[in-house]
């Protein structure tokens, strides 16, 4: 139904982040001395104005309201609307984008104080916060994708921040560039749905879905599922997560953690209309979440990057997401609410990975940290909830949303409910080892700190919004699963919750989980709380170890299937152009310039030579003639 | 009256031009082997006016010759310029317009 009252001023919710991106680009100097102050004022207002419209949006009968803003394309049988939807599912993401997002740009005053650069770094993040919200808000399939492209943007200006470092250059492109691949997938997607439907709005296309042939809507899903796996960092695109780690921590709590990076989770479950109809698309997006989830959690226990370890457990932790999307009906909730619970830990698990860094002059090797929990107690404190929550102790967040996950492929009741069950506690085991293992090595055993580093606790500009982080991490699970269930909320979007049948009891599998994680924990403190910590990572080591530092040697693989392959065609193209193409066209330039200056060389001067000439010409001419009459 | 007399006649004088034109130097010579080809031609075209009994040979012979007056007077004024230049009357040194 069209929306009325605050929530037809939705669009502000946009507006207010570009016009404060515009205002901070164009503004130029002038803004610098006011300029962060104004970036995070416009995230606060669009914090304050989602929690009023998603007040308001809890009032109505129907739960969505859609604002029809302006004719966006307009030709021939193609015809855009841009307009925005807000129901249950956009507003649960707007809350999640501007409410982390106000806690971040706050933790940033201080984290990037000393910057002489932090201008623009408000820039671009409130211009990632503007493009978010309009993927999350767009009520079409082509303005998902414009927010789509606009988050990629921002996140690859924000990666190559430092851009003077060769490394965040490096990085920014390599992000980009796997962004695009999985772009392209959406693109086509779009594509076939204009082609097909004749209509990209979410409402016209789930629609008329049903009325495409099977096959159709499996190449649909799988394209869209190639644009999430871009998006959100899965296997097989998951390698330049890690590396985005180069841009200011900030910027991978907010981008590469709790927001941009769950993307794909958003478009799957918005497209669940369509991935409802085709078994083919859910069964590899559940293949591709189980994968990613495991191949995040090994590569996560072998990094000593603290950073590239979280980067790591985002990847697995969002293969959770995926794995539980791709369940169906019933996962769709589970993984949203693991989705938001997550965005809090992570966001606060980052944030505290910045303190730290910012305490220990900006390194991320956790072989030089150690024994600060001493020197950093605000830090350990909201860490140290953060990383609860996401190995799942018991009654924190990550306990209730992980489980549920559980729950849902048991409730599939049949072995690959059980395979991916047990892949799924597995890689909780895993997720319980590495960060115990980096828990350990930062905060815990003697100091290996560098010569001249003195730790100091954050200002409380830093810590504040970490203590606020920290609070989510805690009760956020079970406000969204036990106190407010999810599931009655996104009931206009996902349908009737039915009740499933439970194969095994929650409370039998919240027991397994919680005795895995043990184990993982205690691992942890076998291989590495018990022993002195190197300085330098051991060299001699097992071939496990050597291809989880390797991150299992995605990057080869990429390296030797796709980017050299890719150089010989471009290699072999170039070739054909300079002797092929060039050489033709070349060729009969020289050619013709060649031939008419040797033709030229018999106008020689002399009269005679014409005359002859015209002598020869007559007889061929009078020749001819005879020949033709018959003479 | 037979015609093959003349005509071979006028077919030996046009030979006798067209070679004095390709072999001779002197322009002067040139010019009398163009006068002499396009008389042959004349004579050709009188003879096979007299043997049809029509006037257009004829015609057209007496504007031949009007048009060769003319063409003496340009072309010999031609080759007096250049013999001033170039103090010869030869047309293998008149060359320059060439490649």
């Amino acid at each position: 139904m069209p929306a009325e009252g605050l929530l037809a001023a939705s669009w502000l919710l946009i507006a207010l982040p570009l016009a404060g991106a515009a205002v901070l680009l164009l503004g130029g100097r002038r803004t610098d001395r006011w300029g962060h102050l104004l970036g995070t004022a416009t995230v606060v207002a669009a914090f304050v104005l989602a929690v009023a419209c998603t007040v308001q949006l809890a009032g109505l009968a129907e739960r969505s309201a859609d604002v029809e803003l302006f004719t966006f394309i307009a030709t021939g049988d193609l015809d855009v609307t841009a307009g925005l939807l807000f129901d249950p599912l956009s507003a649960l993401f707007a809350l999640l984008i501007t409410g982390v997002g106000s806690l971040i740009h706050v933790y940033s005053i201080g984290y990037m104080a000393h910057d002489p650069a932090r201008r623009r770094f408000f820039a671009y993040l409130n211009l990632f916060v503007a493009a978010m919200l309009l993927l999350v808000l767009g009520n079409s399939f082509v303005a998902l994708y414009v927010g789509w492209e606009g988050v990629g943007l921002a996140s690859y200006l924000l990666i190559a921040f430092w851009y003077t470092r060769p490394a965040a250059a490096t990085a920014a492109k390599k992000a980009f560039i796997m962004n695009r691949v999985g772009d392209v997938g959406l693109a086509l997607a779009i594509f076939i749905m204009f082609a097909q439907l004749g209509t990209t709005s979410y409402a016209g296309v789930f629609g008329s879905i049903g009325t495409l042939a099977g096959g159709t809507i499996t190449a649909i899903g799988l394209l869209l599922l190639l644009g999430a796996c871009g998006k959100s960092g899965q296997f097989p695109l998951q390698a330049w997560l890690p590396d985005a780690m180069e841009g200011p921590t900030p910027v991978s709590a907010l981008i590469h953690a709790a927001t941009m990076v769950t993307a794909g989770v958003y478009l799957i479950a918005r497209s669940a209309p369509i991935y409802d109809l085709t078994e083919t698309a859910r069964t590899v997006v559940l293949a591709i979440g189980a994968l990613t989830l495991l191949i995040g959690a090994i590569a996560g226990c072998a990094y000593d990057d603290i950073k590239k370890v979280l980067a790591y457990s985002t990847v697995s932790q969002i293969g959770y997401m995926f794995l539980a999307v791709g369940l169906g009906p019933a996962g769709y909730v589970a993984g949203l609410a693991h989705l938001l619970a997550h965005g809090f830990f992570k966001a606060g698990l980052f944030l505290g990975a910045g303190s730290v860094m910012h305490a220990m002059n900006d390194s991320v090797d956790m072989r030089r940290f150690g024994a600060l929990w001493k020197k950093l107690p605000v830090t350990f404190g909201t860490f140290g909830l953060g990383y609860l929550a996401l190995i799942g102790f018991p009654f924190l967040s990550g306990y209730f949303t992980k489980d549920a996950i559980i729950e849902v492929a048991l409730d599939r009741d049949d072995v690959w409910g059980w395979v991916l069950g047990g892949i799924a506690v597995i890689g909780a085991g895993l997720t319980a080892f590495y960060m115990t293992r980096l828990m350990l090595m930062t905060f815990f055993g003697r100091a290996r700190w560098e010569d001249g580093v003195h730790p100091h606790e954050a200002p409380s500009v830093m810590t504040a919004p970490m203590i606020v982080l920290a609070l989510g991490s805690v009760f956020a699970g079970a406000l969204l699963v036990a106190v407010f269930p999810l599931s009655g909320w996104l009931e206009p979007v996902f349908g009737e919750p039915e009740e499933a049948a439970h194969v095994v009891a929650p409370a039998v599998i919240g027991l397994v989980v919680t005795v895995v994680m043990a184990f993982g924990v205690l691992a942890a403190w076998l291989f590495v709380g018990r022993r002195e910590v190197p300085v330098t990572a051991p060299v001699r080591v097992s071939p496990v170890t050597r291809a989880a530092r390797h991150a299992l040697y995605a990057d080869a693989v990429n390296e030797s299937l796709f980017m050299r392959p890719g150089q010989w065609l471009t290699r072999a193209l170039v070739w054909v152009d300079n002797r092929g193409v060039d050489g033709a066209v070349n060729g009969l330039a020289a050619g013709l310039g060649g031939s008419s200056a040797r033709l030229g060389r018999a106008q020689n001067g002399f009269v005679r030579t014409y005359a002859l000439g015209m002598l020869g010409g007559a007889v061929v001419v009078a020749g001819a003639l005879l020949a033709v009459t018959g003479g | 009256m037979t015609l093959s007399y003349y005509l071979v006649l006028a077919a030996m004088l046009f030979t006798i031009g067209a070679v004095g034109v390709l072999v001779r130097r002197n322009a002067i010579v040139v010019f009398m082997c163009i006068e002499l080809m396009l008389n042959a031609v004349n004579l050709t075209l009188i003879t096979f006016a007299r043997s049809t009994g029509t006037v257009d040979g004829q015609i057209i012979a007496l504007f031949v010759m009007v048009v060769a007056a003319a063409e003496v007077v340009v072309g010999l004024a031609i080759i007096m310029s250049i013999y001033r230049t170039r103090r010869s009357a030869s047309v293998d040194d008149a060359n320059l317009l060439k490649y």
